[in-house]
């Protein structure tokens, strides 16, 4: 059963695989890993764009990845919207039990939003056409779908793009700072709450090329964002927090492990991976891989 | 406060009577199937709010020990055909362990990442059992009950009966620990953990010590769920709505008082029973989450929250 070959190409299978997760993790990264904000709804937003980009696939024909490129400006007012309710309702109010009042809120929204998909498009798995969509490149006897080389392309841009968004404009930098201390901002003279506001904005937006690229690897259903939970969460944290280098990094060492387990233990197993990346890393070092706090 | 907690058994006992009796004038097998589902919920909020209302830590994990407590029943109704009443003690058991580990994970991580890491150990333990031939694998399992003992009419009779005991017993250590050094240390390690430590609190004992009472009472009302629907398959025992209606319903019952969630199982659970069986289950889940969501921003002490707050207000307007 075990050879060599196998191996190699679970390998490159799963390097292509992590480049997506990174994809899908970026905006978590930021969200949670910047800002500070339980957004465990992020997955479900995450499968909520893949729906949009379904609709304008199957009902106008735009082709998925241009679909996603369309919603970002929607998603990043839904986002702006989503923190003021966020910052109104708990951060500013503060309280002992602010922090799990913000975790169960986003729980809830994330289930709202769960039914609210399977209200309208039912429990059935929902898919996207395109030329590059069913098709394989094949090297040797290796045989690569080239919806995960589309995936892993834009993946990476992605992460560079965000990457030099963050370290070279003003904004980005911004987002950093108040990252790292909010009062020293505040100081001098500039709104926090206006920089993380734009940045969770930034993060939603990310999620329509994210939401994309989610229906292209893979047929998208309602409750796909549970078993996202566990790889968002597990690269963002595998990553140290924040790190957008380190996101790619960690997802890609997600990717392998899932792509390997799978070819050697079968797909049953393939769930408990990423929860249990994600438990290991919390119990020996919280602080992530490339972590920023000590 | 001894004039309270007579009241309180008094309550307890007239309540169990009640369900005891309820076959004798009850006819109709329906109530009993939505009432067990109903005490089921209470027995998981009251557990909840040991850990999630008392310490402040968020467990998405709920799930994760109900399907523990459904999986152990499985196990040893097939293994050794074990009574129902040795099946939810090996259940509690088992809960308490799954518990203490949970409780030493407190140790490193707090807020989102506990929360997180519940998650996760609920997804892990899933796919565990998925993957365990013996107890039906993914494709879950079939039980034929046993006949049923004597004093009971029916095995859904006695399940509401056994269910019941549960709830109060559950009620009754919360009730307990609300009202001792135990809850008292739980709420200050809650606002401030660092604080608590500095002034004596032991915060770890105490944090291991609720996991361990919530995750065994958590087990103990999954058991008899094996024998209730009469069949166990991982996605639905797993299933994360369990750890949502727990979570939902102590929050907008309110957690500062053992009466909280109580209140929050009772109506919420009543109206998705409702729900069900006039619409359709996928509104009764949309209405949990819009429940959830619009009592953690506009009512967040919860229901128990509200009554206190008009109860002062009228006081105010008459002094």
């Amino acid at each position: 059963m075990f050879s060599f070959d196998l191996l190699l190409d679970a390998v490159v299978l799963g390097v292509l695989l992590g480049c997506f997760y990174a994809a899908v993790s970026l905006g978590l990264s930021i969200a949670f890993g910047l800002l500070d904000v339980p957004h465990v709804a992020h997955p479900a937003f995450l499968v909520m764009a893949s729906y949009a980009v379904y609709v304008l696939n199957e009902f106008y024909g735009i082709d998925p990845l241009l679909a996603g490129l369309l919603i970002t400006p929607f998603l990043f007012l839904f986002g702006l919207a989503a923190y003021r309710i966020y910052y109104e309702t708990f951060e500013k109010r503060g309280g002992s039990d602010a922090g799990v009042r913000g975790i169960a809120f986003f729980f809830g929204i994330a289930f709202i939003i769960e039914v609210l998909i399977i209200l309208q498009f039912g429990v059935d798995q929902r898919s996207v056409t395109a030329s590059y969509i069913g098709k394989a490149w094949r090297i040797g006897d290796m045989r690569i779908p080239y919806r995960l080389i589309v995936a892993f392309a834009v993946a990476g841009a992605l992460t560079i793009l965000l990457a030099l968004y963050l370290s070279k404009t003003f904004m980005g930098r911004a987002i950093r700072a108040v990252a790292q201390d909010q009062e020293a901002l505040r100081l001098m003279g500039a709104n926090p709450i206006r920089i993380k506001q734009w940045a969770f904005g930034i993060a939603t937006a990310v999620l329509g090329i994210s939401g994309a690229l989610l229906i292209i690897v893979a047929p998208v259903d309602p409750v796909l964002d549970r078993a996202y939970i566990g790889r968002t969460f597990c690269v963002v944290v595998m990553a140290g927090l924040g790190s957008m280098t380190g996101t790619l990094v960690a997802a890609i060492i997600l990717g392998v492990a899932e792509s390997i387990v799978l070819t050697l233990f079968g797909a049953s197993w393939a769930p408990a991976i990423s929860f249990a990346l994600l438990l290991g890393v919390l119990a020996v070092r919280p602080q992530g891989l490339f972590g920023r706090r000590s | 406060m001894k004039r309270n907690s007579i009241l309180f058994w008094t309550g307890a006992a007239l309540f169990l009577a009640v369900i005891a009796l309820m076959p004798y004038f009850v006819r109709n097998e329906y109530p009993f199937f939505a009432g067990y589902v109903i005490l089921q919920f209470i027995a998981l909020a009251v557990a909840w709010s040991i850990l999630g209302g008392h310490a402040g830590y968020v467990n998405f994990g709920t799930s994760a020990f109900f399907g523990m407590g459904v999986y152990t029943a499985v196990f040893l109704f097939k293994a050794a055909g074990a009574p129902l009443a040795v099946q939810i003690a090996a259940a509690a058991a088992v809960g308490a362990l799954m518990g203490f580990a949970l409780g030493l994970l407190t140790l490193r991580m707090q807020g989102i990442f506990f929360s997180i890491a519940t998650i996760a150990l609920t997804i892990v333990i899933e796919t565990s059992i998925t993957n365990w031939r013996y107890v039906g694998g993914a494709a879950g399992i079939q039980l034929q009950r046993p006949p049923v003992t004597p004093p009971f009419e029916g095995y859904v009779q006695m399940l509401v009966f056994v269910q019941a005991l549960l709830v109060v017993l559950a009620v009754a250590i919360s009730r307990y620990i609300q009202n001792s050094w135990i809850g008292r240390g739980l709420q200050a390690l809650r606002d401030d953990e660092l604080a608590a430590e500095c002034t004596g609190v032991p915060t770890l004992r105490l944090k291991v010590l609720a996991c361990v009472i919530s995750g065994a009472l958590m087990s103990a009302a999954g058991a008899p769920a094996a024998m209730y629907l009469q069949y166990a398959d991982p996605s639905s025992a797993f299933n994360l709505n369990y750890s949502v209606s727990a979570l939902a319903m102590s929050l907008i019952g309110g957690t500062a008082h053992w009466l909280g969630p109580v209140v929050g199982a009772i109506l919420l659970g009543s109206t998705q029973q409702l729900l069900t069986v006039t619409i359709s289950s996928e509104v009764n889940v949309l209405v949990l989450g819009v429940m959830l969501v619009l009592f953690v921003v506009g009512a967040p002490e919860g229901l128990i929250g509200l009554l206190r707050k008009i109860r002062r207000q009228r006081k105010e307007g008459k002094g």
